[in-house]
């Protein structure tokens, strides 16, 4: 399949096009007992005056591949050139040409925005009377030309991934390597970032590879290079990908049907490589090139349309991903439909209803308002999405729910319990799984599952089910007694869900559970999500991938503290929809929703 | 161009930190105050119960050597068992007991026992107390036998002169000693910390891709933050000698010499820990473990090395404070003596040398 899909690259670019060329290229790295393999036999060309897309899940090998291509590691096997240099003899050389902005920007917090630039000027030995023009360059590109005199440590997100691309750029580099620049920044800043980039290459002849877990950015890129688990699975143009895919993308929508209970009988069918959710209507991808019947997929439902679709690269990837673990066997588990995740006896108990109802809740810190003024309800067995850039207060609002924080004013209530009041009661009826995944390293999956359940009150009897019950429902049988530092990302997030579900909550709350996983697993974590409410958990989630907003029943955009849009995926889109963009992505409407509101906040001074 | 850089990003970064300037120059100032006012090793004006049965003139002769001695506050107490309360409760750290026949007995043959009870839960206290008692006891024989015309049956006197620190203040010998640690704070651990700081937050990588030579990096550490560390050894000196009096007999230039020459050490010290040690809760640790408290127990600042058992005092060679420590404590008290200065100074140079060496060779630009 490699060979398929690289060989037409070979014939079309020649050799001296290539700025970065890795032949045989493998990399160990041994940590205490553990071995991993970062890269495995990796051959890969950059060619000259092209934006190359570095994509794959955590854990692909994207950063030690940019490590070795500017020297600061040494391959165990193979030869890297960059820019006619060995990488790894000439580094010297090598680092004097090439661009690198590291995953956290490498700046200085407590230094101005002028300082760092002049850190960074004099380590690249910018003469000094070249330093005005191309300050003034980089400062209107960046836009941060008021902020100057601000402390790095005090910029937003946004700010500081294009401070750090400003440094990296100080000198005019012929080779310019970005690594993950744009996680964690909010859709805007994305989209302001690839402008800049489209403009080195544009005006500066800059060749740029840059790499990313967000598969939608793929798309961006001239040439993409598809890594998981420290292989390349591909490379080339990203419609060379999506071409893959053609003439087997669907959009379902079936009328009057619950979208969750028509996504898992699609994804249990057996012509069917996935099935997501995506807004209203179902996105499917088949195995093979004939049409679907819609009797035959969705056998007894009326009114079902099955229209065809522009394929995606994500649709390839998966379906590439999927033919990988296919001789494998069991190292992923099938999304079956309707099983049994959440705690049955919930489904009886209490009628539909809010399960959480918060009004007018700030809360301060210091002079700063990080929450101002949120009101929203979610209904049991919803799934609830809340959206937004870093520091939009999404983890604030987080942690006044799970009773984490107290907020300022306002009201909280969670599972009819006031948050004021019985704090603790309330906690006793929520499971958290937080983005960092907060098991013990040092214990295996039993003892974090054990733990969990303890610190949760469960013993005995009832402890022994719920461990059996884990094991079983996770597929976590196999790993029981594997130490969970040593577990794949995958398996990490399943024994963090798991260990979130021992004492079966009402209400689950989930921290960018997925950052980073790839996208077989999200999918499997989808599945579980929507078992769970089917049996009337209500799931309230973030997140930063557009594509899993979709996934959500209602969600709440949030940005500087405030709710933005509230509504159902289908709502927040109709809603940005313009003569511009008739059909918004969730995307477009996040971007329209915070211009919108950066307009109307300078219209009122 | 790139050192100038990485060296007012250090400077920055000094000044906007206020842990540095903390270390710097806050603690030198608190640990001088309490060594220098708080902490002394000297017994003086020691509580002490006496216990007169049978008051008279004999007695009063007797504990009127008390009254007048500055090591000794006496408290007169008719009897026994009133002191042993007294020494119980730490009210007072002895007890002079003069029996009821005290003075009968004393023109009596076998002369007249006085008992003395000490609390030793401090031996070195303990062992002071009791001597400075003996002291008074001998001074009122020679009186007595002065009055008297009787001859002490002693042929041979001792005449003893203390040397350098004639007063026997014990703040002479701490508050140089105390250069040493304040020293070794602002070179190991601080710049272990700072050092780690930068991997921790991901700037190393970022600098390590830019054309800067690793030792372009090394001397943008080590020269802001052996002037800061030169700063505090100054402010240290002038608090010593003007605030608490201590003698600086030995020049200034020497003095200050030795002191680049352990902070090279201290420093080299600091950057070796924070290439094995890469953040900075461990590199704090570690450098506390290895610097810090070795010089604060091991380097003579406190404990007289001599004292120690012979494998901890070999173990103390292995200390860059031990050689400072020496050469503060001869400078200050009694002046240049080359013969102290010069093998200590070659040992000190024999170690900034061995720490700064293998910090350069380990600290590669490799992330491995």
């Amino acid at each position: 399949m490699k060979s398929e899909v690289s060989g037409p690259v070979e014939q079309t670019n020649r050799a001296e096009d290539a700025v970065l060329e890795l032949r045989g290229v493998s990399k160990r790295f041994v940590i205490g007992r553990r071995t991993i393999q970062a890269l495995r036999h990796v051959n890969l060309r950059v060619l000259r005056g092209q934006v190359t897309g570095l994509i794959g899940p955590d854990g692909a090998g994207k950063t030690t591949l940019m490590r070795l291509a500017v020297g600061l590691l040494a391959p165990d096997d193979g030869r890297i050139h960059a820019l006619g240099f060995d990488a790894t003899r000439d580094s010297p050389a090598v680092q004097a040409r090439v661009g690198y902005m590291p995953q956290r920007f490498g700046l200085y917090e407590d230094l101005s925005v002028q300082e760092n630039l002049d850190l960074y000027a004099d380590l690249q030995g910018l003469p000094p009377d070249a330093r005005p023009a191309r300050y003034h360059e980089l400062m209107h590109m960046t836009g941060l030309a008021r902020f100057t005199t601000r402390l790095a440590g005090r910029l937003s997100g946004g700010m500081k991934q294009k401070l750090g691309l400003a440094c990296t750029l100080v000198r005019a580099p012929e080779l310019l390597l970005l690594d993950e620049p744009t996680v964690g920044v909010d859709p805007v800043s994305r989209r302001e970032l690839w402008q800049i980039v489209y403009r080195l290459v544009r005006e500066e002849g800059m060749t740029v590879l840059l790499s990313t877990a967000y598969l939608d950015e793929a798309e961006r890129c001239h040439e993409v290079i598809l890594m998981h688990e420290g292989e390349v699975l591909g490379c080339g143009p990203p419609q060379q990908f999506r071409e893959q895919s053609r003439g087997r993308t669907y959009l379902v929508s079936a009328p009057g049907e619950r979208k969750r209970t028509v996504q898992e009988k699609l994804a249990g069918a057996a012509s069917v490589v996935d099935a997501l959710i995506q807004g209203e209507r179902i996105r499917l991808v088949t195995a093979g090139e004939t049409p679907p019947d819609p009797a035959e997929l969705l056998p007894g439902l009326a009114g079902v349309s099955i229209q065809p679709a522009p394929p995606r690269l994500e649709d390839s990837f998966v379906a590439m991903l999927k033919q990988r673990r296919k001789p494998g066997g069991d190292a992923l588990p099938r999304v079956q439909a309707g099983r049994q995740v959440g705690p049955a006896s919930l489904s009886s108990e209490n009628g539909p209803g809010p399960v959480i109802e918060i009004k007018d809740v700030k809360r301060r810190f210091g002079d700063f308002y990080a929450v101002k003024g949120v009101t929203f309800e979610v209904t049991r067995g919803e799934v609830f999405g809340l959206l937004g850039a870093n520091g939009a207060g999404k983890s604030t609002t987080f942690r006044m729910l799970c009773g984490l924080l107290p907020a300022s004013e306002g009201s909280l209530r969670v599972a009819g319990l006031d948050l004021r009041r019985a704090a603790a009661a309330a906690r006793a009826r929520i499971g958290y799984m937080s983005q960092k995944f907060s098991l013990y390293g040092n214990l295996n999956v039993c003892e974090n599952l054990r733990f969990f359940s303890s610190a949760y009150g469960l013993t005995g009897q009832r402890q022994r089910r719920r461990l059996d019950w884990a094991l079983e429902q996770f597929e976590l049988g196999t790993v029981a007694d594997t130490v969970s530092l040593d577990l794949s990302l995958g398996y990490k997030q399943r024994l963090a869900m798991a260990c979130a579900l021992m004492h079966e909550p009402e209400i689950l709350f989930l921290d960018e559970p997925t950052s980073g996983v790839d996208p077989l697993a999200r999918r499997d974590f989808w599945g579980r999500i929507n078992g769970l409410a089917a049996q009337h958990v209500t799931v309230m989630v973030t997140t930063h991938f557009m594509e899993e907003a979709e996934c959500c029943d209602r969600l709440a955009i949030m940005a500087d503290g405030e709710i933005l849009a509230l509504g159902t995926p289908q709502e927040i889109k109709r809603r940005q929809c313009s003569a511009g963009q008739p059909e918004p992505t969730m995307e477009d409407a996040f971007i329209a929703l915070i211009e919108g509101q950066g307009q109307t906040r300078g219209g009122a001074k | 161009m790139r050192l100038r850089g990485l060296i007012h990003k250090e400077f920055y970064q000094i000044l906007r930190d206020p842990s540095s300037i903390a270390i710097a120059f806050l603690l030198p100032v608190v640990l001088l105050l309490v060594f220098g006012y708080g902490v002394s090793l000297d017994a003086e004006h020691v509580p002490v119960a006496l216990v007169v049965e049978q008051p008279d003139a004999d007695t009063a002769g007797f504990t009127g050597g008390f009254e007048q001695s500055r090591y000794f506050q006496p408290v007169v107490m008719r009897d026994m068992h009133e002191a042993e309360q007294a020494l119980m409760s730490r009210r007072v750290s002895a007890v002079v007991h003069l029996r009821a026949d005290f003075a009968r007995r004393l023109r009596q043959p076998g002369g007249a026992p006085v008992q003395v009870i000490v609390n030793g839960v401090d031996a070195n206290t303990g062992r002071l107390i009791l001597g400075y008692i003996q002291g008074v006891w001998q001074k009122w024989l020679a009186r007595r036998a002065l009055e008297t015309g009787e001859t002490l049956g002693a042929p041979v006197r001792l005449e003893s002169r203390v040397w350098f620190n004639s007063e026997l203040r014990s703040r002479n010998f701490l508050v140089p000693g105390l250069i040493a640690i304040i020293m070794t704070l602002i070179g190991a651990l601080l710049t272990a910390l700072v050092m780690a700081r930068e991997w921790e937050r991901g700037t190393m990588e970022a600098l390590m891709v830019t054309p800067v030579t690793m030792r372009e990096v090394l001397v943008g550490k080590l020269v802001p933050y052996f002037l800061l560390g030169m700063g505090g050894m100054a402010l240290s000196v002038a608090m010593g000698v003007w605030l608490f009096g201590v003698p600086l007999r030995g020049s200034l230039w020497v003095l200050f010499g030795a002191a680049a020459l352990f902070l090279l050490a201290a420093l080299g010290m600091g950057l070796l820990i924070s290439t094995v040690a890469k953040n900075q809760f461990v590199a704090g640790q570690v450098a506390i473990i290895t610097t810090f408290l070795p010089a604060f127990i091991l380097s003579g600042f406190i404990f007289d090395i001599g004292s120690m058992p012979p494998v901890v005092q070999w173990l103390t060679y292995l200390l860059a404070a031990r050689y400072f420590v020496a050469m503060l404590q001869t400078i200050f008290l009694a002046g240049d003596v080359w013969s102290v200065i010069w093998p200590n100074a070659l040992a000190l140079a024999v170690m900034a040398a061995f720490f700064l060496g293998v910090s350069r060779r380990k600290l590669r630009k490799r992330l491995e």
